[in-house]
């Protein structure tokens, strides 16, 4: 059976990232997010990305740690807390850029840049301040008339490649096919598309022929087509959910959440789980080994 | 049986908002609009499909935020074909609002300047979207004049004037049904689609209404209490869909 070994670590990874990229994060709000590339990021000397996410604790992460030039989200929460803190933070202080879209808009500007065409239309933000506060988001007549003879006036949702995704799966083969195992895909497979290439983090590397004993085929949605490397690293989601393999570690959110009360706060937090090996972080969160 | 609360009163406002919506996916966020919801599929509009809080559709009446093991699953919904639902049209939303104006603009985005605003919010999130592909309704548990403004500060779901502008094509899907607070029941039944008192809750006054509105509001000469839930309503909502109470989380009885 041939298949690639395209095995790798966090560390092989952030390596080949630049700063002033722009890199895609999978997931969505705190869940199923490649957090130990993250976190890999967070120890890099990187700076200038653009962030673009259906954003979680990514964002407030890498926002709080100087990492970011821009945002482009649909929006920024924890879920179980609302307000990302760490977002609100930056947006307030006017230390980064953001582009704000409409959630469905972020899904059409990654589809347009993976089927590789310049846009694509939508209704989604007519009328809106998205578009009157955003200028570069432009419109676009349809050539096609309505059955009253007019040209209707559509947002013309920009392509938005991405030079790096970063997405997390439950299980994986060596070869980069990746297998997800909760309710929703979310972007994943749409980011993977949209990237020059994809880094892809599991639970679990497993033989290409174990997939159907883990889940049906429908959960075979990541085709190494897609991928360019992929680590094993069980816990890498950690604080965010991962169900069934592991659920949300609220208190660890709420503790993270409270880093923005202060910069002490933040640089205990730092200290304490940053400035560390992700081994010896997932041993001190205690997640599943 | 103990005395109906506003609650109560709340979520048979909601349920009334989804008359008349048959098959149709009832979207309401947060917990008496879910609690409502629930109410008018289990009651007068059997026909309407609701999530399960997660990635799917239940059949069963889930009590807010329960685990979405329990649900009867009817179909698969993640978030992907959940945009191709709403973009296809057959969805009534009822979101928040942080700030609504008199033609149901509404904002969730932030409070201040957008580039660099005095207080981050959620973004826009579906807001756009929702407002110019189908019905939404905008639920606020906290009715004062710093919800219901002159003018939002930035504009997420579209209200009557901007879709107005875009000319028919543009709004021909738009439609602001109701605005349900925890003193009355808005809705936009007027030449220029302006908001107007639809009904008033049991023991508020219409003065009180005026108050706790930033703008003027229309208000018709016969006005009536909002509904009062019947025996069935109450049975549901206290032993089926809200056993907990967590509509007083929501809506405090005073």
């Amino acid at each position: 059976m041939a298949i690639p070994d395209k095995r790798t670590t966090e560390a092989e990874v952030v390596a080949e990232l630049r700063s002033g990229m722009t890199i895609g994060v999978g997931g969505w709000g705190s869940r199923r997010k490649p957090m130990s590339l993250v976190r890999e990021i967070l120890r890099s000397d990187l700076r200038d990305l653009t962030i673009v996410s259906y954003g979680g604790p990514d964002v407030g992460l890498l926002c709080r740690a100087g990492k970011v030039r821009r945002v482009v989200s649909g929006f920024v929460s924890l879920d179980s807390i609302p307000l990302e803190p760490h977002y609100r933070m930056a947006r307030q202080a006017g230390s980064i850029e953001a582009t704000e879209y409409d959630e469905g808009m972020l899904l059409l500007a990654l589809q347009a840049a993976a089927w590789r065409v310049p846009f694509l239309p939508t209704r989604a933000g007519l009328g809106s301040d998205l578009i009157l506060l955003q200028p570069e988001i432009l419109t676009v007549t349809s050539p096609y008339p309505t059955d009253d003879g007019t040209h209707e006036e559509l947002v013309a949702v920009p392509a938005l490649p991405l030079d790096v995704a970063l997405i997390h799966m439950h299980r994986a083969d060596r070869g980069g096919n990746g297998q997800f195992l909760n309710s929703d895909l979310y972007m994943d497979d749409i980011m993977a598309m949209a990237a020059a290439r994809c880094f892809m983090s599991c639970e679990q590397i497993i033989d290409t022929t174990e997939f159907p004993s883990h889940g049906s085929y429908h959960t075979q949605r990541i085709s190494r087509l897609m991928t360019t490397g992929v680590i094993e690293r069980a816990g890498a989601a950690h604080f965010t959910e991962c169900p069934p393999d592991y659920g949300r570690d609220e208190a660890f959110q709420k503790e993270y959440a409270a880093t923005a009360k202060s910069d002490e706060a933040w640089d205990a937090f730092v200290e304490k789980y940053l400035n560390v090996s992700e081994e010896d972080y997932q041993t001190l969160v205690g997640a599943p080994a | 049986m103990s005395a109906i609360t506003r609650a109560e009163v709340c979520c048979v406002a909601v349920a009334e908002a989804f008359r008349g919506d048959g098959e149709r996916l009832a979207n309401p966020i947060g917990i008496i609009p879910m609690i409502g919801g629930r109410l008018a599929r289990e009651t007068f509009e059997p026909d309407l499909v609701m999530t399960d809080g997660f990635a799917g559709f239940a059949a069963n009446a889930l009590p807010p935020g329960a685990d979405p093991a329990g649900a009867v699953l009817e179909a698969w919904n993640p978030y992907a074909q959940m945009f191709s639902v709403l973009w296809n049209g057959r969805r009534h939303v009822m979101m928040g609002a942080t700030q609504v104006d008199q033609f149901g603009n509404q904002n969730i985005a932030c409070i201040g300047d957008w580039h660099q605003p005095r207080s981050q919010l959620l973004g826009f999130r579906g807001a756009p979207g929702n407002t110019i592909n189908h019905t939404t309704s905008y639920w606020v548990p906290h009715h004062s004049a710093k919800v219901l403004v002159g003018a939002v500060d930035v504009v997420c779901g579209i209200g009557y004037d901007r879709a107005a502008a875009l000319g028919t094509a543009g709004s021909r899907f738009h439609e602001i049904r109701r605005v349900i607070t925890n003193l009355g029941v808005f809705d936009f039944e007027t030449p220029d689609h302006r908001m107007r008192l639809r009904s008033f809750h049991p023991g508020v006054s219409i003065e009180e209404i005026v108050e706790a509105t930033g703008f003027e509001l229309s208000i018709p000469d016969e006005l009536d209490e909002s509904r009062l839930p019947t025996d069935d309503e109450l049975r549901l909502i206290r032993e089926v869909i809200d056993p907990d109470g967590q509509r007083e989380r929501e809506v405090p009885s005073a």
